[in-house]
């Protein structure tokens, strides 16, 4: 589940960070911008309506109203517990990352409003490590669920992962396990989850609290799926159809609600959570 | 034959000495020298078994003799019923369930199921399941709980298979929802590593009351071979030292997990391994099962439920800082 990631953490970089300079070239259409432009736009490009990917702080801002996020638990951080090491400590590359990404792990929660309306919302960062699900993102996912749960807020989450974190073993495959059982409680207790999916969301990722959200969302043109495409490839030795995997692929084989684009996602999540977790019955 | 693994070639020596014995001399003449082969053999194999690597214990997972799902099924449960389909699409033979006798009481035995010989294997797709064996493992685990009967899962693959078919049939979902469900279940659960524990493929089946391990079976997030590849990329290809010191950092032998408590429980091999004593791991595994029920059982079901969830949501390794 994990082949995917590597590729990808190094063009995220290149997405996520426009480079320096006023104007930008679209990874999509290849058409030269004035990066201002793409900005004001929610970094979605004018000419093709290519999404970029953002971070999560700047999802944040995008979905709610302003001011109204109130952050939680920040301060978590790994004890990486298999002292893991491959071309450097991991314990390195957690400090490397926090410091580039002002971020202490993959994940931020915390309350907000969306139009006046209360939520829990929690977003993944795919900067910080592929986006990739240890015992930190794990336990916040879990947290956000259970205090979604307490005060019988909806809850969002935004999704965007290569998936488990391999460099914690089997601590962050167990996080597959906790955080499905943290959202399956809210089922139980009629408690809107909606889950949004973002480019591109894989692994360990998908194949847990990122696909049991009782809607799901995700934004055009974004790669989405268990395995990454290039294990595919080498396993069945084929080409992959054209959009395999982009969230259309998903649309058409019954996997996701609906695709919405960027400019559209906070008045969608809205509306959804009125209509179907009202403040007052209207029955 | 037997399969020897590399690291068994001197155990192999001796025993095809042993072998080439029995086949020729006289009675008299053999008998000393046949006991004391079969002596040096018992060592060599207990200085091997006693001191493996976690890449040795990754193959020995994988060893091609080491008993499957339904080998222990059939060694164990006193009659097998197989139940078959998704209801959705179509029987994934990766995956194996149903019901039978447990001495005198039923059980739902769910499981990876992989193949011997070519033919099997292709047929069980090397036990590497698509969404409907996840979904049919789903609906016997909610049969079970109808009917009040516990269930027994044996994990053993190299993961969930990732084919154009699998996404598009939703293999992310047919997981999730597995671990979603398995946490709710009312009726108490117990997985046992009999293999390769092969990431969210083998987790999707292993949401339990009580998780353990073979003695020499692996569980990991992804397979030696897959995190060495992203890890060292090289040119020239990978070696088996590569493998072995991903098995190393991924800490994925029972004796591992059960010191981070991530599984409950360790049952013991017989010398050399499952596949040289398939009846006696059968045995333990049995009485593992019997221990555990009896156990299980006398809990209220809402509790039950909730003390899964506790435990699972106790793992983690993270601090708060300042
Ligand atoms: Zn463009």
């Amino acid at each position: 589940m994990e082949w995917f990631k590597k590729k990808k953490e190094t063009n995220s970089e290149k997405k996520v960070k426009i480079p320096e300079g006023l104007w930008v070239k679209c990874d999509n259409c290849k058409e030269i911008i004035y990066k201002k432009e793409i900005e004001n736009n929610l970094k979605v490009c004018p000419k093709c309506e290519y999404h970029f990917r953002i971070v999560a702080r700047e999802r944040i801002n995008q979905l709610v109203d302003e001011g109204s996020f109130r952050e939680i638990d920040s301060n978590l951080v790994t004890t990486d517990p298999l002292k893991f090491e491959d071309t450097k400590p991991y314990k390195i590359r957690i400090q490397e990352n926090i410091k580039a990404h002002q971020i202490n792990d993959a994940f931020i929660y915390g309350t907000a409003s969306i139009y006046k309306r209360q939520v829990v919302i929690g977003v993944m960062d795919f900067s910080f490590m592929g986006g990739s699900m240890g015992s930190v993102v794990g336990e916040k996912i879990a947290r956000a669920a259970e205090l979604s749960l307490k005060e019988r807020l909806p809850l969002v989450t935004v999704s965007a992962s290569g998936g488990a974190r391999m460099q914690e073993g089997m601590f962050s495959l167990m996080q597959m396990a906790k955080v499905s059982a943290s959202v399956a409680r809210l089922k139980e207790a009629g408690i809107l989850y909606i889950s949004i999916l973002a480019d591109p969301t894989f692994g360990g990722v998908t194949a847990s609290f990122a696909m049991l959200g009782d809607v799901i969302i995700a934004e055009p043109k974004s790669l989405i799926g268990f395995a990454g495409p290039r294990v595919i490839e080498q396993t069945i030795k084929q080409q992959l159809p054209p959009d395999f995997q982009r969230a259309e692929f998903l649309l058409e084989h019954g996997m996701i609600d609906m695709i919405v684009e960027r400019k559209l996602l906070k008045e969608t999540i809205y509306k959804i959570i009125q209509y179907l977790m009202p403040l007052q019955s209207p029955y | 034959m037997p399969y020897y693994l590399d690291f068994e070639k001197p155990i192999e020596d001796i025993e095809n000495k042993i072998r080439g014995l029995k086949d020729s001399s006289g009675e008299e003449a053999r008998g000393k020298e046949l006991r004391q082969l079969e002596k040096k053999a018992k060592d060599t194999i207990e200085r091997i078994y006693l001191n493996l690597t976690p890449w040795q214990k990754s193959q020995i997972a994988r060893h091609p003799e080491r008993p499957y799902t339904l080998d222990y099924i059939n060694l164990i449960l006193k009659d097998f019923v197989e139940f078959h389909g998704d209801r959705r699409f179509g029987d994934d033979p990766s995956i194996v369930g149903g019901i039978g006798l447990l001495d005198d009481k039923s059980v739902m035995v769910i499981g990876h199921q992989k193949g011997r010989g070519t033919k099997e294997r292709i047929y069980r797709n090397f036990g590497q399941p698509h969404p409907e064996g996840y979904r049919k493992a789903l609906r016997l685990m909610k049969l079970a709980e109808r009917f009040k009967i516990p269930v027994i899962t044996f994990i053993d693959t190299p993961g969930a298979y990732p084919g154009i078919g699998a996404e598009e049939r939703g293999q992310a979902e047919a997981i999730a929802t597995n671990l979603m469900e398995m946490s709710l279940l009312k009726t108490p659960i117990v997985s046992i590593v009999i293999g390769e524990g092969g990431s969210g493929g083998a987790l999707a089946l292993s949401v339990a009351d009580r998780l353990c391990m073979l003695e020499h079976s692996t569980y990991s997030v992804i397979s030696p071979e897959g995190c060495a590849a992203i890890l060292w990329k090289k040119s020239g290809g990978l070696s088996v030292d590569d493998f072995s010191m991903a098995a190393n950092s991924l800490k994925l032998t029972a004796q591992d997990l059960k010191s981070f408590g991530i599984i409950d429980d360790i049952i013991p091999e017989p010398l050399g391994g499952a596949h040289r004593d398939p009846e006696l791991t059968a045995e333990r595994i049995k009485e593992y099962i019997k221990t555990t029920l009896e156990h299980l059982m006398k809990k209220d079901v809402t509790g039950l439920v909730e003390d899964r969830y506790r435990k699972l949501r106790g793992i983690g390794a993270f601090k708060e800082i300042s």
